[in-house]
């Protein structure tokens, strides 16, 4: 171990310390949580989780919550893709502000528009269903997919259109059988900031959803306020919303060192 | 050199409805509402400007706005330099990137009112980890529910912990792609670790950290979940941030027209300075 390797060390520390918490918090009674302060659970309970697994209320949470992210990151990276291209490979009229507008998307902030949203699709019908959340994450989460995107597609030299041109090559067989496969990282990239942006959004994905297609999040913040202050339960719910974040995490690994340093981004 | 090609409006026309439904549809209904007043059951009576004129100059808004930047320039200030030290220092190959790339992304996916949850018992006096620590075995009185500065570094210290790796993990990124040679080379003319990281590393990390401050500036001024759930604006109005104060006047006094000319004022603040750094940051691009 060198000398340097300590900030990073020390840093990984600090992240796994609130987790940790979360997680050892997961395994106490909650009457143990309250009775005072304990580093270890003393009475190793795996109550709390049995608890998610069998009430259906909590686990479709957990299976809204997936189903919406999933169509929301199949949305946003498969109309994405084109409009990455035609930023990358060609200058049109007013390609630059239609850039910049879409970047300033990310920039609402989600509190203002709640309320407008709501009335939104609740006039269109789409109320309470995964396909209002999908896409109401896709006002962030697309603009975000072309960015990525366009800096992946930069990275490729025009050579590899023109050849495949010259060859005889119909424009759709050349995207998704030569050009696809050479930016596949940049995809995974933006397949995982679409995943997570959307994992982690809250406040539109409780506005535009009751019952049917409520997320894990939701299910959390009712429980917290109707049976008191179920600690452990929370914590075990808490830690439960970790795991699809860490498996998406632990399939790009890869993608998410080498992928950025291919691009322009 | 990229042709000029009209046809690629197709190409983007997808995008440009999606993201135009989603964005412009709200936004009109909010236009609308900031230049009227209504007393509810759908009537409403036309305002004009006086809402903009009332939310700019009154004070609670300057308070919060002032709070909104410190809050913002505090993060920033922290993170940045935090995450290009830690991306610096990690391995470069091995069996430890991986390793280091998933427990630091970890915090990133955790949905934000979970983070402002397990901050909450984390720092909870006599029973959390942190809270216990400190005022019990370091003897520092610390009650983020009744003391501003302890509420300000509890905020503080949950937003680095939370966004800190997306510098790290976007620098790291940009120093992987820097060839073998660049070092060689600065080897050879006996550079110091400082010009290596003035001439090559930072040069090299520019796009990436663009991204990455401005991706920081968005998420930090419009950060609304974290620091709700974690202190609810408390104590007093010391961390009421603006989309915290915008929130208790639009849903909890239910007043539409002022909560709506203040998230215009808001985005317009947003806007403006994303386009300031997007300009300076890309001034010298050549595209």
């Amino acid at each position: 171990m060198q000398k340097r390797h300590v900030l990073p060390i020390v840093y990984i520390l600090f992240l796994m310390l609130p987790i940790y918490w979360l997680l050892a918090m997961s395994f106490k009674t909650t009457n143990e949580i309250l009775a005072g302060f304990s580093l270890f659970p003393q009475t190793f309970t795996l109550q709390n989780y049995r608890v998610i697994f069998t009430d259906p209320t909590w686990y479709w949470g957990y299976i809204n919550s997936i189903i919406y992210v999933s169509l929301n990151t199949v949305i946003s990276v498969f109309v994405a893709l084109p409009a990455a291209y035609a930023f990358s490979r060609y200058r049109f009229l007013g390609d630059k502000q239609l850039f910049f507008w879409l970047l300033t998307n990310r920039m609402a902030p989600a509190a203002v528009f709640a309320l407008p949203f709501f009335q939104l699709y609740s006039s269109v019908g789409l109320f309470d269903t995964y396909l209002a959340v999908a896409l109401a994450h896709c006002l962030f989460n697309i603009p975000l997919a072309v960015w990525i995107l366009e800096g992946f597609m930069s990275g490729v030299p025009k050579e590899l259109d023109e050849t495949a041109y010259v060859d005889g090559y119909p424009f759709w067989r050349f995207f998704t059988t030569i050009f696809l496969p050479t930016i596949k990282a940049g995809v995974g990239v933006a397949a995982f900031f679409c995943f997570m942006f959307s994992w982690v959004e809250l406040l539109l994905a409780k506005t535009l959803t009751a019952v049917a297609a409520k997320p894990i999040a939701a299910t959390m913040t009712k429980t917290a306020s109707s049976a008191g202050y179920e600690l452990g339960l929370l914590a075990a719910a808490g830690t439960l919303t970790i795991i699809p974040g860490a498996i998406v995490i632990y399939f790009v690994r890869n993608y998410i060192a080498k992928g950025f340093a291919m691009g322009r981004v | 050199m990229k042709t000029q090609n009209q046809k690629a409006w197709l190409f983007v026309l997808p995008v440009l409805l999606l993201v135009a439904f989603n964005a412009i549809i709200p936004i009109m209904t909010v236009v609308n509402y900031s230049v009227q007043e209504t007393f509810g059951n759908n009537v409403f009576f036309w305002e004009g400007l006086g809402w903009f004129e009332q939310i700019l100059r009154s004070e609670r808004f300057h308070a919060a706005l002032g709070r909104q930047f410190l809050f913002t320039a505090l993060v920033l200030v922290i993170e940045v330099p935090l995450g290009i030290a830690i991306a610096l220092a990690m391995p470069r190959s091995g069996f430890w990137v991986p390793v280091c790339l998933v427990t630091m992304a970890l915090p990133m996916l955790i949905p934000w009112n979970v983070v402002g949850a397990m901050w909450n018992i984390f720092t909870l006096p006599d029973i959390g980890l942190l809270g216990y620590f400190l005022n019990h075995t370091l003897g520092i009185t610390y009650d983020m529910t009744q003391n501003p500065v302890a509420a300000w570094v509890t905020i503080i210290t949950m937003d680095v912990w939370h966004w800190t790796s997306l510098v790290v993990l976007l620098s790291y990124a940009g120093l992987v792609s820097i060839p073998d040679a660049y070092y060689q080379a600065a080897k050879i003319d006996g550079a110091s670790n400082w010009s290596v990281f003035r001439y090559i590393q930072l040069p090299k990390m520019k796009n990436v950290l663009t991204i990455a401050i401005l991706l920081r500036f968005m998420d930090s001024f419009n950060i609304y979940t974290e620091p709700f759930v974690l202190t609810g604006g408390g104590p007093g109005n010391s961390t009421t941030l603006l989309s915290i104060d915008l929130v208790k006047i639009a849903l909890g006094q239910f007043d539409l027209g002022p909560a709506a000319a203040m998230s215009l004022i808001y985005f317009a603040i947003t806007l403006l300075v994303s386009w300031l750094f997007y300009t300076l940051m890309t001034k010298d691009d050549a595209r």
